[in-house]
């Protein structure tokens, strides 16, 4: 067995130690976010974060993430409340197909954790390891904006329930 | 329509958690559509696919409690066809777009319109709804009439319900228990006046988006049945590969493997994990000892093979008139080389095999021709196959999703009572999926001293663009079976909408023009429908030569192309691009920086779409970058302004990659570009800093389709901009940075 701290949860899985990450959270933990693209960690949309740095989860083997924090999409909130990430990319409507938008998500948010402030450029940096085939990259690059500034918001705002 | 529906998507897809379909496959006949049975023969002059199905509830039911249900026969492939349906439904019946519940294909349930592609939905399925909407309302409005002994004239809808003068309302819910919505269309239908239109035509936020960004069950990639097991299929090494030999007795005994399928030369592993199946996967790959017998062309030299093919020509415009003397003329090639679709989430389908009946979720673009495919492939009679389309990754025309359904149907098929998940890796996908056909156009053309052309002359050479199924010889696992179904001959796609020759006739206004098509019947490389088809090539060509005759004439692109363009329509979207762009004012060339221009009617009869391009180049490297593009688009009545938007911009991202970076690589006998290193697309570092589209919106025109219109206009621009920016011109597709260093680098 092999135990992980998945949003927030510790989690406990039985599965050999080489299985990359992606697996382990789509079949053993029945997350969906994390997608199959490439298994060779060319495209980004497997991409998860752990303790707090963005990583390919197919080409992460589970033992290498053995005891440590990961976060998955649906660790940023749910469609009925969704986080600031999520609140973001729905204003813009940054999505096509969809299927490499959550690790764009994930790796945005790896950034915005660390660089709350980052410019357009360092977004774009960020980003450089992430493929859209729909072209939907112009909706990204304005809902991580957006994600940006509902986060310094948010931590502007007093916290609820202070008087 | 009246079969028992067991699988109710839309509630298993908006589910939190797991996704638990059930499977159960109706005994009671589950896949006899209304389309398959409908009591008079379909009309052909009622409006969209009424045509395909004229009842109204094989389109719309009103249920109980006075919310709706529609019907379309076409695909949510994100390109928010569901949302922009959900708007014409809610617009003609006057309902709430919330109390809309939309079902798309499926052969149990929806009308078979075929598949979903050539930007159509919107003119078929959405004119089919709007039209099928309109009667019901006014059926409703009818009904509430008798009950009120009032004239129809009197009654409003609106909301959801019927209005009487004197503010009585009717709910929909209530009026529907006496109404027999299966009754034929009429031919005319009381559609609601544009100028009124309060959901039609108005952003609205995409019905798909949310559960993709909060990870929900979004993709049939996400599907998950109690005792699924996961497979993998072994592909040969090349086209035409036998398999000699392969111990399995080693696979067999690995953990979790559950099966090892042989049947021919056709391959798979079939595991109680993913993980376990992949592995299973790689270690029968490698026991398979394979014959290969592809040749494939030169790379290198593919341009003269294409044109030293057997062909079969067709002259597709021959029009001779009064025009001035030619003083000048000029003769270009323009080619293009083998494109993937190269989907980010390799092909996937879920299949379940039970008492003798097969149902398959695939994301397929056309549930009912890949059910005949895989119908015949399984040797059953059609109506013991369904067919669901549930969303993929995006699919751009036709890449593995009907093979991947296919094989996983063909695996379940050996496997009853076993549900199955079948997911392509991703050098599978970029080998094995049919490819945009590589092709060559020549343009001549002369013109006479006040810049006008008077004599055109283009050529187009080009495989098929359309081996979609079905017949089972189409799918890669009928090919591949001990007992294989014979490939079908290609034939081209009859004008006016064409495949190699779609947008090969010009639309502009010539005196004298002849367009040949030369079709190519052999296939070296396995090749289908790319997103826009040979439109793509043709606009590539006939824009950047139109660029080419601007410059030799001395004239400003824009004017020189309004110069020969008569359509009012046309004519609008070019002056507003170059207006929006400051095409005018634009910035001169020079440090590399450049600007083009390029327009299109898609197919010459669906959206009209101009793109003006400010791009810069890096003399040391040869890179170009995109700085920005503005477009301007006419596509009829808009449904959803946001998606029609979203479609554009997304279209001209896809063409400033398809367009810088790719082509399938190949050696003699096998695919090597298998992965994102071997076929590069955009990244980041080349996105544009601004991609603006403006709408023209034509209230109560006929919706024409906008999913392919700018990819043409986009490459042109790009190679039109590139050659003001650097003095060359480009035209080898894809227009590489080592093409441009070669050409300009120091």
């Amino acid at each position: 067995m092999t135990q992980l701290m998945v949003n927030g949860q510790t989690r406990e899985v039985d599965a050999d130690p080489d299985t990359p990450l992606l697996y382990v959270l789509r079949d053993d933990l029945e997350l969906h976010a994390a997608k199959y693209g490439c298994g060779l960690g060319q495209c980004g949309s497997c991409t998860v974060i752990v303790d707090g740095e963005a990583a390919l989860s197919c080409v992460t083997p589970l033992l290498l993430v053995e005891g440590r924090s990961i976060t998955t999409l649906e660790g940023l909130g749910t469609a009925e409340d969704p986080g600031p990430m999520q609140q973001a990319f729905i204003e813009e409507q940054a999505a096509q197909c969809g299927y490499c938008i959550a690790g764009m998500m994930m790796r945005a948010q790896a950034l915005l954790q660390k660089n709350p402030d980052a410019s357009d450029a360092e977004i774009r940096e960020a980003l450089e390891p992430h493929l859209c085939r729909c072209g939907t990259h112009m909706r990204i690059l304005k809902a991580v904006h957006r994600a940006a500034g509902l986060m310094r918001a948010a931590s502007a705002a007093p916290a609820k329930g202070a008087a | 329509m009246t079969a028992p529906i067991t699988i109710s998507r839309r509630s298993a897809l908006q589910g939190a958690g797991a996704l638990i379909v059930s499977f159960s496959l109706a005994r009671a006949g589950f896949a006899q559509g209304a389309s398959e049975t409908p009591e008079g023969k379909a009309a052909p002059h009622l409006p969209g696919s009424l045509a395909v199905d004229p009842h109204l509830d094989a389109w719309i039911r009103i249920d109980a409690d006075g919310s709706a249900t529609v019907f379309t026969g076409k695909a949510e492939l994100g390109q928010g066809i569901k949302t922009a349906l959900i708007q014409v439904a809610a617009e003609e019946l006057d309902l709430p777009p919330a109390r809309i519940t939309m079902i798309t294909a499926d052969t149990g349930r929806t009308a078979n319109e075929g598949y979903t592609a050539g930007s159509h939905s919107m003119q078929d399925s959405g004119t089919a709804i709007r039209n099928a909407a309109a009667q019901v309302r006014e059926l409703l409005i009818a009904e509430a009439g008798k009950r009120l002994n009032l004239p129809a004239g009197q009654l409003k809808a609106e909301n959801g319900a019927v209005i009487a003068p004197d503010g009585g309302r009717l709910g929909y819910g209530d009026l529907v228990g006496a109404l027999d919505l299966h009754v034929a269309a009429a031919e005319i239908s009381t559609l609601r006046d544009p100028k009124s239109f309060k959901i039609l035509g108005t952003p609205m936020r995409r019905v798909d988006i949310p559960a993709k960004v909060t990870g929900g069950a979004a993709y049939v990639q996400d599907m998950r049945l109690p005792g699924m097991l996961h497979a993998r299929v072994v592909r040969p090494p090349s086209y035409g590969a036998t398999l000699k030999q392969v111990d399995m007795a080693a696979v067999e005994a690995m953990p979790g493997v559950a099966r090892v399928i042989r049947d021919g030369n056709f391959l798979a592993v079939v595991a109680r994990r993913e993980y376990q199946a992949i592995k299973a996967m790689r270690t029968l790959a490698a026991a398979a000892e394979w014959q290969e017998d592809a040749h494939l062309p030169q790379q290198g030299d593919l341009a003269a093979f294409i044109m030293g093919m057997p062909s079969k020509d067709y002259k597709i415009l021959d029009q001779h008139g009064e025009a001035g003397a030619a003083v000048l003329s000029l003769e270009v090639t323009y080619t293009r080389p083998y494109m993937l679709h190269g989907s980010i989430g390799p092909s996937c389908a879920v299949a379940h095999s039970e008492d003798g009946a097969v149902t398959v979720c695939t994301h397929t673009q056309g549930v009912y021709p890949d059910r005949a495919a895989i119908a015949e492939l399984l040797r059953l009679p059609p109506d013991r196959v369904r067919l669901i389309h549930v969303q993929g990754s995006g699919c751009y025309g036709h890449n593995g999703a009907d093979d991947a359904a296919g094989d996983a149907a063909l695996i379940a098929s050996k496997m009853p009572g076993t549900p199955v998940r079948l997911q392509w890796m991703r050098e599978q996908e970029n080998a094995w999926e049919p490819f945009g056909p590589a092709m060559v156009t020549k343009a001549r053309a002369a013109l006479d001293a006040s810049g006008r052309i008077v004599d055109w002359n283009y050529a187009v050479w080009s495989n098929t663009h359309l081996t979609r199924p079905g017949p089972a010889g189409t799918l890669l696992a009928g090919q591949h079976i001990a007992e294989p179904f014979p490939v079908p001959e290609p034939k081209p796609i009859p004008l006016p909408e064409g495949g190699g020759d779609r947008n090969a006739i010009p639309i502009y206004t010539l005196p004298n023009a002849e367009v040949m098509h030369h079709f190519l019947p052999d296939m070296p490389l396995r090749v289908s429908a790319l997103r826009s088809l040979g439109a793509y090539m043709n606009v590539f060509s006939i824009e950047s030569f139109m660029g080419e005759l601007a410059a030799a004439a001395n004239v400003d692109p824009v004017a020189f192309r309004l110069n020969h363009l008569d359509d009012p329509r046309a004519r609008d979207v070019v002056t507003l691009a170059a207006e929006r762009f400051g095409w005018d004012g634009r910035p001169k060339s020079q440090d590399g920086r450049g600007c083009g221009f390029a327009f299109a009617r898609y197919k010459n009869l669906a959206a009209f779409c101009a793109i003006a391009m400010e791009i810069e180049t890096e003399r040391e490297t040869g890179r170009i970058r995109v700085r920005r593009a503005v477009a301007a688009v006419d596509s009829g009545q808009i449904a959803n302004p946001d998606g029609l938007r979203n479609q554009i911009e997304g279209g001209i991202l896809q063409s400033a990659s398809w367009t810088q970076y790719e082509s399938v690589s190949f050696d003699t006998a096998r695919i090597t570009s298998i992965d994102w290193a071997t076929y590069p697309i955009l990244r980041f570092h080349a996105v544009p800093d601004s991609v603006e589209v403006h709408l023209i919106d034509r209230p109560g025109l006929p919706f024409l389709g906008a999913g392919e219109a700018a990819q043409g206009p986009a490459a042109a621009a790009l190679a039109n901009a590139v050659a003001d920016a650097t003095g060359q011109r480009m035209r080898d597709l894809p227009l590489t940075a080592a093409k441009l260093k070669a050409a300009i680098g120091v």
